[in-house]
């Protein structure tokens, strides 16, 4: 079963935490890919870039309109995201347990199953 | 020889190689290799120079050769050398080892996806790439998982299990049973039929089954495939919506494919013992009898189901119970019966729990209530073509308008 663990990242509890803290998470996230890899469990992750630098686009007649800033005007953002192809949703849910983002409180690890996937998975 | 029928014959005997060699020297990734080796050495030669006289002994020499080579060229060279030169290189066997490899590929210290992965690689020959696409995962993450299994194995006690013992063709034949069940309905995305998954798995089934004709859950499990898959053709539209069992076009069901498997189906069901294979295929096969949905024994499934739930007690079960008592007496006694899975954790919420209760509810005249049902089932389902026909139910409850 595939599932996707998203990572809901809050910067200003990122800018809050201490370079060693900041350096935790940074390996956290090294040795859980590791894992997984090893595991044959992770299809693909990525991390994006500050929410700063979005752009929503909209298109209202023939004329695109393009809007600086996130979609959302609020605390959290998706930072990135774990796709993952597990056993089971308790698998899943232990998977998204060892993520250090876990741990810290004003950052949220969501689990969701993907219903739908196309593309070229090795790309 | 054409080269399909070649690659037919490699299909066949690099099991029983595997198996041989396995058996011999423990080491099963060494001989993985060697095996696959003694197969590419077979691809080029055989076409070219012929098929050996017997091509089993062939690849057998072909990989012991190169097990040794590998063992040589690691790093306890020396070591390694004297306990593999000690061991003569294996004669042709007269046992067929694959049952053997079957079952150190559903070894249990191995999780299902393992389990599955590494029998579709070892014994049914498929390359990791096409374990991968039948599994909708990058090749990459299949080979970890394959390299992963082999490694559980190895810490495990590298070599075989005792093989013997019920549990254990247990594991096996819920091994092939999940590798048919995932070709037949993938449980999620948009693809419902991975037809080469399906036909893998009949095919090994077959394979187990010529190795033990005696035993009833073997011959019950290839049964209940055989006549599941019968019905492949009409299960999804050409757009890939779902056809429920009652709307499908019989006529378009595979019928010597039906045959084989009623026969099976019959004959599994003489043995003495009686398991839940043996009951699924009676199910199915009492299914495929009835020429059209109205003639359905619907006495004889609630019957076999009966049995079914005592012997393997199970919510599904259960839920399939529901569906054949409504039959027989009538919506509400099926919906009362459904209400006993409520409590039960892992039916709460579950879609096909939802959608049953739908579709009984619309029986049963109570359209504001089927409708919500269908609208939640679809909500709880992950698969897409099952949430298209469930929002399609539900939609021709409301523009029906209200009874």
């Amino acid at each position: 079963m595939r599932f996707l663990i998203s990572l809901h990242i809050n910067p200003a509890v990122l800018d809050a935490l201490t370079d060693e803290e900041k350096a935790a998470i940074g390996d956290g996230h090294g040795k859980f890919i590791e894992e997984i890899k090893a595991s044959g469990e992770l299809i693909t992750t990525l991390a994006l870039a500050d929410p700063s630098r979005s752009a929503v686009v909209s298109v209202r007649g023939e004329a695109p309109v393009v809007t600086d800033g996130p979609y959302v005007e609020a605390k959290e953002f998706l930072g990135g995201f774990y796709l993952v192809d597990c056993e089971d949703r308790e698998r899943a849910l232990a998977l998204a347990a060892k993520i250090p983002d876990a741990a810290i409180e004003g950052l949220g690890v969501e689990v969701r199953q993907v219903m739908f996937a196309d593309g070229n998975l090795d790309a | 020889m054409t080269e399909p029928a070649i690659e037919d014959l490699l299909r066949e005997f690099a099991p029983q190689v595997l198996g041989a060699l396995v058996r011999r020297h423990g080491r099963f990734e060494d001989c993985e290799d060697a095996v696959q080796e003694a197969v590419l050495a077979a691809t080029v030669q055989w076409p070219a120079e012929g098929v050996p006289a017997s091509p089993r002994a062939w690849l057998t020499t072909v990989a012991s050769r190169r097990l040794v080579d590998q063992v040589r060229s690691e790093q306890a060279r020396r070591v390694r050398e004297v306990a593999v030169s000690a061991e003569t290189p294996p004669e042709v066997p007269d046992t067929d080892d694959t049952l053997l490899l079957l079952f150190l590929c559903c070894h249990p210290a191995l999780t299902p996806a393992s389990q599955t992965a590494l029998t579709l690689r070892a014994v049914g020959g498929l390359t990791t790439a096409e374990i991968a696409r039948a599994f909708l995962v990058p090749e990459v993450t299949m080979a970890a998982r394959i390299s992963r299994a082999k490694q559980r194995i190895r810490q495990a006690g590298s070599s075989f299990p005792p093989p013997d013992g019920p549990d254990r063709l247990g594991v096996v034949l819920h091994v092939l049973y999940l590798i048919f069940n995932e070709g037949y309905t993938a449980s999620s995305g948009d693809r419902l039929h991975r037809a080469d998954l399906a036909r893998e798995a009949i095919r090994l089934t077959r394979l187990v089954h010529a190795r033990l004709p005696d035993d009833s859950e073997v011959t019950g499990l290839l049964a209940l495939m055989l006549l599941t898959d019968a019905r492949r053709d009409t299960r999804t539209t050409s757009s890939g919506d779902l056809v429920p069992l009652d709307e499908q076009d019989r006529t378009c069901w595979h019928r010597p494919q039906i045959g084989e498997g009623m026969t099976l189906a019959k004959a599994s069901l003489a043995g003495p013992a009686l398991g839940p294979y043996q009951l699924q295929a009676a199910i199915a096969a009492t299914h495929a009898d009835a020429p059209t949905a109205a003639e359905t024994d619907w006495r004889q499934i609630h019957a076999l189901y009966l049995i079914l739930e005592r012997i393997a007690p199970n919510p599904m079960v259960t839920l399939n119970r529901a569906i054949a008592l409504a039959e027989i007496d009538g919506p509400a006694a099926g919906l009362t019966l459904l209400a006993t899975l409520d409590a039960d954790d892992r039916m709460a919420g579950h879609h096909r729990l939802l959608s049953v209760r739908a579709h009984l509810l619309e029986r049963s005249g109570d359209r504001t209530a089927a409708h919500d049902c269908y609208r939640r089932a679809a909500k709880a389902t992950a698969s897409l073509a099952e949430q298209r026909h469930l929002e399609s139910r539900a939609r021709r409850l409301r523009q029906a308008g209200p009874a």
